[in-house]
């Protein structure tokens, strides 16, 4: 007796639970591999799963067994040369395994000492963003919104043909005639019943003009029998839909830099690096995420990407200029209500010097009523300037939505930025 | 000469073709009187075997990390290649399920058909040690059973209180196993229905043993055992207990363990049911994969020889199972000890030889098997023995020449290793005792017992182990009584008999204060 069973159609990752198990029991140190990983990828190279590799020793299931030392004799196949009695030197490494009992796919890592396994790459930005959030992430009041979103509510009587709920139509269609047929059948029975009555009788007795009566009561009742439509206007049924307001799902991500000459190449990496780990992470708690590449000397720019990056300007800096730009594209193209507005601004920190001002002045007044958060890095080892001192002005004005920090080399980056987007206790 | 009528050709297989082949294959199998339970051949993807393989052949088992562990540790050994996934994977339940993988070619799953299906099925089926120790009807129940009650234990205690015991548990299995008694086949329903009442009651047992004031035994009053200046009211005397050191621990603390839960009894009596049903296991791998890949080898050249299949196909069958019954030298970089296919494979097809082609040599080292009739004597290897007396009976010197090999001694008093036997005269029969021991699992583990539970004293448990030629416990024991004190909740001591009786070491947890300071 045999059966065959198609499984292959069956849910994969059975295994998934227990998966999930080990990476939350195994948290810490894998933590800490992905934090060595974030550090060294290189800028581009975030969108893709990690080798990981824990030691052995430190998830190994212990089970009874024997220790080396003591007597014991070893069975091995393949004798070249050995005759009895021959006496040979211990092997470097000790006893070499007799019986495989224990071998299994483990064995079969690179070493015995490391176990090594792959995240995804989901599972590998879940660790990179563990214990992130995003500030000011209150869904804004729905009477701001202008963003709708089409909900089933029911149906209704009238609608657009694309939209007719047949099964509903065609119940209501069939109630419908049974209501309308059954008085004209019960009168069309009754009819029925009296013409066979009278033709029962005896034929002295049959009145012929009755009977020619009832006969066309009878025809004309079936007509109007047959006159009962199958489907009118008024079964028809329509699903319903209704506009609901949504809370924005959608993120615009400004990046705004500093390109005058004293920006570096290095300057320019570790800010790249920077607006690339906050756009992942917008991109994990937002649907849709969009960039703007704002640069800026004295003048701004909106720029496209390779432009924001790689391109070289000279010339002294002017900041408001970029803030001013981005109030512009945020009135022209985003409005708050329907967008989730989120400015990430690197600099060297330089400032022209009666500029810095201006800057607190458009941020507090302008800007930051309408933005969900506002990040500033400034990239150098130097002492603060101008811009750092008036900015901690505004962070204490907005203490939730503002802030600011320091990075002098690349090795900060992921530190920083998970200080910026730690979780806070409810505030 | 029969005339060639091959079934399919190619390596492509349909649903047809698989019936068809698996139609003949039981032909076949009838005739050699290959005693099968149904098969429920399962077609699966490459995901899914890695899932089946994870799971270490239990098609529906608890979670547990370790499993996700494993599961990690086959994807990544796959996907950089390094291995192959088995092509095979069998479990033994009545009817036995076997997997085929959907990448495999026609060759592949024929041949997997032969090995599970009629190889390992008829061995579950025959053999005495999974026919004493394991009920295949009732398994798949069991382990639905397992699943969910650890899955409602999870809900009710929590994810972390399930996981500790389960490690703790995992850490003895191979101490949860009765070696010499029969145990009770597992039933599912049985299990449910019984389940609540034996909570109740095993409390109630562990209650009398741990009540506060031991009622004294009439027997204790003797004034001959009264007494010592220690214990002059003789409230520790009682004999120790349990009067019989026991071998199952796991046993030992579902029942003993004074702080349990009873539901965590219950954990500790699944994990323990578990380790039994794979104790057979452990304990045939040579024969099993040996009488596996002996049909298989001989169903496909039968199945060649009757023209039901083509030379491509039979040339593509004879790579693979060579590759699969390979034994690499010691000395080889891909030696990983003894291949129990090899062996296994050569003993039974030895077995044939002596049958069909007795050599002198052979009727004098196997006067009963010699010129008798083959099929009648693997089956009656096949159903009698396991690894360690089936090597015993039936290494013979011809396979010890084939396979070359030899016996080197390890002391740790020498300073040289010495070669003990080789292949020769004087060397077989050392060798075949030696080889025997390698695969007696009671050597190949250490031998450790419940010695004493202090019941009337400070609660503590001792286990002693007793050695064998000298050899040590391994470093990973700490960990282990570690897990073994948190099972038994007062300290736990074991202590490490040499073979003249004296304790060469004692090991306890909690670790003495002094030690806790390094």
């Amino acid at each position: 007796m045999t059966y065959f069973i198609d499984r292959r159609a069956n849910a994969k990752n059975k295994s998934a639970v227990n998966r999930q198990r080990f990476l939350d029991r195994y948290r810490t140190h894998i933590k800490r591999s992905v934090e060595e990983a974030v550090n060294r990828r290189s800028i581009t190279d975030m969108e893709r799963g990690e080798k990981v590799s824990i030691p052995a020793r430190d998830i190994s299931e212990p089970v009874f067994q024997h220790g080396p030392g003591g007597k014991r004799t070893i069975v091995s196949p393949g004798n070249k040369e050995f005759v009895e009695g021959d006496r040979l030197r211990r092997p470097g490494g000790g006893g070499s395994g007799g019986g495989g009992g224990e071998g299994n796919a483990s064995n079969q890592g690179e070493g015995m000492d490391e176990f090594a396994f792959s995240l995804t790459r989901e599972e590998f930005l879940d660790f990179v963003f563990d214990g992130l959030e995003l500030p000011h992430l209150e869904r804004k009041a729905l009477k701001d919104l202008d963003e709708v979103k089409p909900v089933r509510a029911g149906v209704t009587r009238d609608g657009v043909p694309s939209r007719i709920n047949i099964v509903r139509s065609m119940r209501e269609a069939y109630a419908r005639r049974i209501a309308m047929r059954a008085p004209i059948r019960r009168a069309l029975r009754e009819a029925q019943q009296a013409l066979d009555e009278e033709e029962r009788k005896d034929p002295v007795l049959r009145n012929p003009s009755r009977i020619s009566e009832l006969k066309t009561e009878i025809e004309r009742l079936e007509k109007r029998l047959e006159a009962v439509p199958f489907i009118d206007t008024y079964d028809l049924r329509y699903n319903n839909l209704v506009n609901q307001p949504q809370p924005s799902s959608k993120a615009v991500m400004f990046c705004v830099m500093d390109v005058s000459g004293s920006m570096t190449q290095a300057h320019k990496d570790i800010a790249k690096r920077f607006f690339l780990l906050l756009y992942l992470f917008l991109e994990r708690n937002y649907e849709k995420v969009e960039l703007v590449f704002v640069r800026h000397h004295t003048a701004a720019k909106e720029v496209d990407e390779e432009e924001f990056f790689y391109s070289r300007e000279t010339g002294g800096t002017i900041v408001s200029s970029a803030l001013t730009l981005v109030d512009e594209i945020i009135t022209r193209r985003y409005p708050p209500t329907q967008w989730n507005l989120y400015v990430a601004q690197a600099s060297d920190g330089d400032n022209w010097d009666d500029d810095s001002v201006n800057c607190r002045e458009q941020l507090v007044k302008s800007l930051m009523p309408r933005l969900q958060y506002y990040t500033y890095v400034e990239i150098t080892p130097h002492a603060h300037q101008a811009l750092w001192e008036e900015y901690e002005s505004v962070a204490a004005e907005y203490p939730d939505r503002f802030a600011m920090r320091q990075i002098v080399e690349a090795g900060d980056i992921y530190p920083v930025f998970r200080e910026l987007f730690k979780r806070r206790a409810a505030h | 000469m029969t005339r060639r009528k091959p079934i399919a050709t190619g390596s492509d297989w349909n649903f047809e073709i698989l019936e068809t082949f698996e139609q003949e294959l039981a032909r076949l199998a009838d005739e050699y009187r290959l005693d099968t339970y149904p098969n429920q051949i399962e077609i699966i993807t490459t995901e899914q075997m890695m899932d089946a393989y994870a799971s270490v052949g239990m098609p529906v088992g608890y979670h547990h990390w370790s499993f996700g562990k494993q599961f990690l540790a086959v994807e990544q050994a796959y996907r950089r290649g390094q291995m192959g996934l088995a092509y095979e994977l069998v479990i033994n339940s009545d009817p036995c399920i076997a997997y085929l993988m959907e990448e495999n070619t026609l060759m592949m799953q024929v041949l997997v058909m032969a090995h599970a299906c009629y190889g390992h099925n008829s061995f579950f089926k025959g053999n005495y040690l999974f026919r004493a120790w394991t009920d295949a009807s009732s398994i798949i129940d069991y382990l639905v059973f397992a699943r969910k009650y650890v899955a409602e234990c999870e809900q009710r205690h929590g994810v972390t209180a399930v996981e500790q015991l389960l490690d703790a548990c995992h850490a003895l299995q191979n101490y949860g196993v009765d070696r010499y008694k029969r145990p009770s086949p597992i039933s599912a329903e049985e299990e449910v229905r019984r389940q609540a009442e034996r909570e109740a009651y095993l409390q109630t047992q562990v209650n009398t043993l741990w009540r506060t004031i031991p009622a004294r035994q009439p027997d204790d009053a003797l004034p001959g055992i009264l007494g010592g200046d220690e214990d002059p009211l003789g409230l520790r005397v009682g004999g120790r207990y349990p009067p019989e050191p026991q071998e199952n621990l796991l046993y030992f603390i579902e029942k003993n363990a004074p702080l349990l839960a009873p539901w965590q009894r219950e954990i500790v009596r699944i994990v323990r049911k578990l380790a039994q049903y794979f104790y057979p296991q452990r304990q045939t791998q040579v024969m099993n994969e040996g009488w596996a890949s002996f049909w298989h080898y001989t169903l496909m050249n039968r199945l060649y020889d009757d023209g039901l299949v083509d030379e491509g196909l039979i040339l593509e069958f004879l790579q693979s199972h060579t590759a699969v019954v390979n034994q690499p030298g010691f000395d080889s970089p891909y030696y990983s000890g003894i291949n129990p296919y090899a062996l296994g494979f050569a003993m039974f097809s030895d077995i044939k030889r002596m049958c069909e082609n007795p050599t002198d040599e052979d009727r004098e080292w196997f006067p009963e098997t010699a010129g008798s009739n083959w099929l009648e004597a693997v089956h009656f290897a096949m159903r009698n023995f396991k690894d360690e007396s089936f090597i015993q009976q039936f290494l013979s010197p011809k396979v010890i020449r084939d396979l070359r090999l030899f016996s080197i001694v390890d002391d740790d008093q020498e300073e040289m290793l010495e070669v003990t036997a080789i292949h020769d005269e004087r060397g077989y029969r050392r060798i075949r005792e030696a080889l025997a021991v390698q695969y007696a699992l009671s050597l190949r583990e250490p031998n450790i017992q419940v010695y004493e539970a202090d019941i009337r004293g400070n609660r503590s448990l001792t286990l002693h182990h007793v050695q064998d030629s000298r050899r040590p416990l391994g470093r990973s024991l700490y960990p282990v009584i570690r897990h073994l004190h948190q099972l038994w909740g007062f300290p736990v001591r074991l202590e490490s008999i040499a073979q003249d009786g004296t304790v060469a070491r004692r090991y306890q947890w909690p670790l003495p204060d002094e030690d806790v300071r390094e």
